[in-house]
């Protein structure tokens, strides 16, 4: 497999905060990579900082590099082309105030598409992808607040593959879902392997351990250690993973 | 135990009797404006010019100046107004040039309205040359509005949660365009509002006008953004203080008129608001 | 082509922002244009202090302190007014009125605040002056005493949703914390909320103070207009705000009066500046 993103000596701060240190980690075409760890041990600054998100706070400082497909993501891309190639879904589902159908345009839009078949393509393109068509495909202009929360979820996902990304980012994208909902967007992750290459932050280890290839585990801004998902979850070689993936602390 | 109770009880009901105080004269004063001035506003009272040294006639010319003015104001001040708070909302940075920018707006809030007549009368009247003229009053009325509309505006951005912001740049979006389609969508029944209310005082102000556009007695309607025009809150002045021997129906008239034109801006203002606040799904 | 949209909205925002920063500098400098120039014919301390305003005799004097005193009367008067009943009414709307009361008084108090200065002014002439008049058995009603309740009703919108704020904005746990000790609802209120609003009161003192002194229209109708040193609150006094609006229709263009009336700007702007930046560091402080 090819690599798809490659870090290099990554360090992310918010004022005195030090989030990320002195990381070095290479994500692969098409894997599924799961980062787990205790809260405050900097994945999401990590997962923010690959499409530049940590930029909207102004107190945040990166050093470091970056290279998507050998390109530096700080220097040589711009930043709402990066954006649109490597999407990210939010902890809470956060549909925008607008209708199903305009929820999922809204990122095309942006991008210059107006022909009103090509964006219905898209949508129901996107939706169907997220697992979520047959449940909305009806009510595509009701507003997207009426969903229930693991529909929203999806819409998001959905939302995300919509600017056709290469990289997905998932920041903890279960965590306000029941156990059914969670489901269904695994099952989404997974048909989704083929086409994107996807990075999942997650604070339910189990969920690493079912839906990632291979799995990074952070501990204080540092990552400890990484492996097939398989061998991290079996044979840990580090003791602070073992004891975080059998529940001894965090 | 009790003698608490008992205190608690005296000191809410002093609270409440000045309560009372603050709140019976406003009633007051609308109800004997309603009162006293309802006979006098006839159609022919709304539409006519005035006559004999403004005993007699109508105010026709005056509500039209106020109208122009308020149209005038509503022209300069809404769009600058709105750009500078999307700038300090949107753009800026914690930095010296926004905390100055906000010392500056809160100070233009505060400047008394006759300092604002002076500060028109220097710039527009005298020194760019435009005369006593509705373009004039109207650039001064709206450097008095802006600090309201900045604040309005701003404050109707800033309810508009973060997380918008952030799916929107998170789907490429660049900052204008999330501003253009997630903030102001959402933040425009907040701007309305503010707006109004903003355009609602400069139409009830007198000082600003006074050596800016206000004529004392005009009995024609204005041709030109470079004319003299009457406006009802100096009118109300000339009339009460002014002429001699003015019919008390004409003044109570004239205060109603102004008094329905504020209070017609600010219930729009408050109908959007609430009409609005249910529409809202976040 | 969207890059250059960008830049130049960017660009456009930011002049929009400056905008106010350029108008403050005007007002000042077209204030100190006009009114430095008074200071060929008078010299400061004859202009603040001098205690006769005949800006046309021959030959004029310019001493404004009648005007100071006369503004700071009314100011003080509509003050005293204002803050307890302001205080009081804040309050009782935001820990005391049940709720559908809470609504009815604060449209009550936006309707104060949407009625014109204009307004007031007459209504005071009709109504207030004559009052006074009779109760006090004076020549006119029309004194610094009208002037100040007529302030005073114009600034306690201002005091009001102010100290309202601050007071709704104390921390729950507060309130919960001096009821769970078994503190009763007033206790709690004067031992516990009004020391934690004290800087939003104090904030909105000042803002009801700058929006006293700057008022012009009401007390150029009700204070009487006579520009001498005040010696009661019974009495004609008149303003600088009120000097400024009575006499610049008839100020000769670039004559000393002119000039002096603009002189007396300079000293609104001032003093409204520094109320205002004291105004905002109360209302930052309570932030901290």
């Amino acid at each position: 497999m090819s690599t798809k993103l490659q870090i290099l000596k990554l360090d992310v701060w918010f004022e005195t905060i030090h989030a990320v240190k002195n990381l070095d980690l290479e994500i692969k075409s098409n894997e599924i990579l799961g980062i787990i760890g205790p809260s405050n041990s900097g994945k999401t600054s990590l997962l923010r900082t690959l499409n530049r998100l940590t930029e909207l706070y102004p107190n945040s400082r990166t050093t470091g590099e970056i290279l998507m497909d050998g390109e530096n993501i700080f220097r040589q891309i711009d930043v709402q082309a990066l954006r649109k190639r490597v999407g990210i879904v939010f902890a809470l589902p956060l549909p925008l105030p607008l209708s199903i159908f305009d929820n999922i345009a809204y990122g095309p839009r942006l991008h210059g598409i107006k022909d009103k078949t090509k964006l219905a393509e898209i949508v129901e393109k996107s939706l169907k992808a997220a697992a979520i068509w047959d449940e909305v495909k009806d009510r595509l202009q009701t507003n997207a607040f009426k969903l229930s929360g693991g529909q929203q979820q999806r819409l998001c996902i959905a939302r995300t593959l919509a600017v056709e990304p290469e990289v997905i980012l998932y920041d903890e994208p279960c965590s306000g879902l029941d156990p059914i909902s969670t489901l269904k967007v695994e099952e989404a992750m997974q048909e989704l392997k083929k086409n994107y290459t996807q990075i999942l932050v997650t604070n339910n280890v189990k969920q690493s351990a079912r839906v990632s290839d291979r799995t990074a585990f952070f501990l204080m801004g540092e990552l400890i250690e990484l492996g097939e998902t398989k061998q991290i979850f079996t044979v840990p070689r580090d003791k602070r993973t073992e004891d975080y993936i059998t529940g001894r602390f965090g | 135990m009790r003698d608490t109770q008992r205190t608690e009880r005296i000191a809410f009901a002093v609270l409440l009797i000045a309560t009372i105080i603050v709140i019976i004269p406003v009633g007051l004063i609308v109800l004997l404006v309603l009162w006293r001035g309802l006979p006098a506003l006839t159609p022919e009272f709304l539409l006519a010019m005035p006559r004999d040294g403004m005993r007699a006639g109508g105010i026709f010319p005056a509500i039209v100046g106020t109208f122009y003015l308020t149209l005038g104001t509503a022209a300069f001040a809404i769009p600058f107004g709105i750009l500078a708070a999307i700038y300090l909302n949107e753009y800026a940075g914690q930095n010296w040039l926004t905390r100055v920018i906000e010392i500056a707006i809160i100070n233009l809030a505060g400047v008394p309205s006759i300092v604002y007549g002076l500060f028109g009368l220097g710039l527009f009247v005298t020194f760019l040359g435009f005369g006593a003229s509705i373009l004039a009053g109207s650039l001064t009325l709206s450097i008095m509005t802006l600090p309201v509309i900045i604040t309005a505006t701003r404050e109707a951005l800033s309810t508009v949660p973060r997380s918008f912001r952030e799916v929107s740049f998170s789907l490429g979006a660049s900052r204008w365009q999330t501003v253009r389609h997630v903030v102001l969508p959402n933040a425009i029944p907040g701007i309305l509002t503010g707006t109004i209310l903003g355009l609602s005082r400069a139409a009830g102000e007198t000082a600003p006008i006074l050596f800016t556009v206000a004529a004392f007695y005009l009995p024609r309607l204005p041709q030109s953004v470079y004319d003299q025009a009457m406006a009802l809150p100096y009118h109300i002045y000339v009339l009460s203080t002014q002429v001699p021997n003015v019919s008390v129906k004409i003044q109570y008239g004239t205060v109603l008129a102004l008094v329905l034109m504020v209070f017609l801006l600010n219930i729009t203002a408050s109908v959007i608001r609430a009409k609005f606040r249910k529409r809202k799904t976040w | 082509m969207k890059k250059s949209v960008e830049f130049i909205i960017e660009k456009l925002v930011l002049l929009s922002g400056i905008a106010s920063i350029v108008f403050v500098i005007l007002i000042f400098v077209f204030l100190l244009k006009e009114g430095l120039s008074l200071f060929g014919e008078t010299n400061l301390f004859s202009f603040l202090f001098g205690k006769n305003w005949y800006p046309i005799s021959d030959p004029p004097q310019f001493g404004i302190l009648p005007l100071i005193l006369g503004s700071l009367l009314v100011t003080l008067g509509a003050i005293v007014i204002a803050v307890p009943l302001g205080i009081a009414a804040a309050v009782y709307v935001a820990e005391v009125a049940p709720v559908w009361l809470r609504d009815i008084l604060k449209s009550g108090i936006e309707l104060l605040a949407a009625i014109p200065s204009i307004v007031l002014g007459f209504i005071g002439i009709v109504t207030l002056a004559p009052f006074l008049k009779n109760v006090f058995h004076l020549p006119s009603g029309l004194t610094a005493l009208a002037g100040s309740i007529m302030l005073a009703f114009m600034a306690l919108p201002t005091i009001v949703s102010i100290i309202e704020d601050a007071i709704v904005s104390v921390p729950k746990n507060y309130r919960e914390g001096s009821l769970a000790l078994g503190a009763t609802r007033w206790q709690t209120i004067y031992r516990v909320i009004l020391p934690a609003a004290s800087s939003g009161i104090l904030a909105a003192i000042m803002l009801g103070i700058g929006r006293v002194i700057g008022e012009t229209m009401a007390v150029l109708m009700i204070t009487g207009n006579a520009a001498v040193l005040p010696t009661s609150i019974l009495q004609p006094v008149r303003t600088l705000t009120a000097t400024i609006a009575a006499e610049m229709g008839e100020a000769v263009s670039g004559s000393g009066h002119y000039y002096s009336l603009f002189a007396i700007g300079i000293i609104l702007f001032i003093f409204s500046f520094i109320i205002n930046l004291l105004a905002d560091f109360f209302l930052h402080r309570k932030r901290a």
